[in-house]
């Protein structure tokens, strides 16, 4: 249920308050964390795995929309361009398109449920692989658009578990956990 | 599910100046990003400093990694043989049979071979490798194929070395930082390996096609020659990589050249050489030095 930073359902047990630090700093720490992930995993011969980095930028915003504000898309997207091998900036352009497109919609459509997001968040996935390998082929890659497939398809079903992994590090951001005084 | 908290700014001024400045920010960052970009475009090796600065902080971690891949793959390698422990044994004891008689053929011929080589008074040009590494890091989440291996200029690493693996060809490097460097991989769009067949030399260039797999094109053009099983080396011609490096085996005939797999599979290498660029040497004197202008 999407809920903005103004009123977030802090489960305050007596005595106790998520800490601020945690609140704030998690979301870009997972998403950090989720543009090196992917490099670790293996050395891969073809675009298999997701880009996990823009799965994760696209979740928070579809689980808190507010909570990363407009131009998180700009110091979150040059971290994964310096570590993505996409010519530097595409990140950094294609991240903030993205987040202006999901603020648009947010406003228009209101009324959501696990389907529409999903269906957002497949066209905001296939358009960014699309878009990046159309700038690296700017770039003068020449690759065809069949090798970019399968890693459409694994990224539009691994994003509802992405988006479970994002619910689950909610949870854990507002575990209150400082005492109060 | 119910729609979020009402955002709408009203009449207040404060919120309609901040929802302004949040959504020229947002701007902010496509005009940026879109700078980034065509300053990439124009101009691609203007961000390597940054990017290798980038690669060599997360260089231990990087190291990390690639020993728990290294580790994970023992492990399935040690479930799969443990079912097929048997069958291998049976074929091992036999292939160990035919290979101690390859062996003593192959000492003959080396024998052989070094005798002939003192006889053309030719020395052995096998260059020392300049640094072993591990490949930490490839762009997996990208149509392009780069990887990172955890040796940069401190061990003498420089742009345009081939990397290799003990099965083959990996790449070369592209960017180097302190302690680590960016490998182009073969299977990149954009590498181009001058290659022969091992074993008659028919030349080709051996590309890499995006999906991890090498479309070989031929440069002699006509009947193809290539069959199912062709063991493609690299060739040497133009400098950079050293002649007769192993590189593909061709799988699938094309009209005018092959798709090819990749012998030395990055995924599968836990070591990977880096070697001097290597350059021909001067081309031998020609038996008619007087020819020279007619031709």
């Amino acid at each position: 249920m999407p809920i903005t930073r103004s009123d977030p359902p802090v489960r305050r047990r007596i005595n106790r308050a998520p800490s601020p630090l945690l609140a704030h700093s998690l979301p870009w720490l997972t998403i950090l964390l989720g543009s090196l992930v992917p490099g670790w995993l293996l050395i891969a011969s073809a675009p298999v795995l997701p880009p996990v980095g823009f799965l994760l930028f696209i979740a928070w915003r579809q689980l808190r929309p507010g909570l990363l504000p407009i131009w998180s898309g700009l110091p979150l997207g040059l971290f994964d361009d310096l570590y993505s091998g996409q010519p530097f900036g595409s990140a950094v352009l294609l991240w903030s398109l993205a987040a202006i497109v999901l603020e648009f919609v947010e406003a228009r459509v209101p009324w959501r449920n696990f389907l529409t997001e999903w269906l957002l968040a497949i066209g905001l996935i296939v358009t960014y692989i699309v878009l990046c390998l159309g700038l690296n082929n700017l770039a003068g890659a020449g690759a065809p658009l069949r090798i970019i497939l399968p890693q459409i398809v694994i990224s539009i079903l691994s994003y509802p578990l992405v988006g479970r992994f994002v619910a689950v590090v909610d949870r854990i951001r507002l575990t209150p956990i400082v005492v109060l005084r | 599910m119910a729609p979020p908290a009402n955002r709408r700014s009203g009449f207040s001024r404060r919120a309609q100046y901040s929802t302004f400045l949040s959504y020229t920010a947002g701007v902010v960052g496509v005009v940026v990003g879109l700078g980034l970009v065509v300053t990439s475009l124009a101009r691609p090796e203007a961000f390597a400093g940054v990017r290798s600065v980038a690669t060599d902080a997360t260089e231990p971690v990087g190291q990390a990694t690639a020993a728990g891949r290294s580790y994970g793959r023992d492990v399935f390698a040690s479930v799969a043989g443990f079912f097929t422990s048997g069958r291998e044994h049976a074929r091992l004891k036999r292939e160990l049979a035919e290979a101690k008689v390859r062996l003593v053929e192959a000492q003959a011929i080396e024998a052989e071979n070094r005798r002939l080589k003192r006889l053309l008074a030719l020395k052995d040009a096998e260059p020392d490798a300049v640094a072993f590494a591990r490949l930490t890091r490839s762009t997996s989440a990208s149509s392009r194929r780069f990887a990172i291996v955890d040796a940069g200029r401190d061990e003498g690493v420089t742009k345009g070395m081939p990397v290799r693996s003990a099965t083959g060809l990996v790449g070369r490097i592209l960017e180097v930082g302190a302690t680590s460097a960016r490998v182009l991989l073969i299977t990149d769009t954009e590498s181009l390996v001058p290659v022969r067949r091992a074993t008659d030399g028919v030349p080709a260039f051996a590309q890499g096609h995006g999906d991890g797999t090498i479309r070989v094109r031929l440069i002699n053009l006509g009947i193809n020659p290539l069959k199912k099983g062709d063991v493609m080396v690299s060739s040497g011609s133009g400098g950079l990589y050293r002649p007769g490096t192993p590189m593909a085996v061709v799988t699938e005939i094309l009209r005018d050249g092959a798709i090819a797999r990749v012998l030395s599979n990055p995924s599968n290498t836990d070591f990977v050489m880096v070697e001097p660029v290597w350059g021909p040497s001067e081309p031998p004197p020609s038996a008619k030095p007087d020819d020279d202008e007619g031709d």
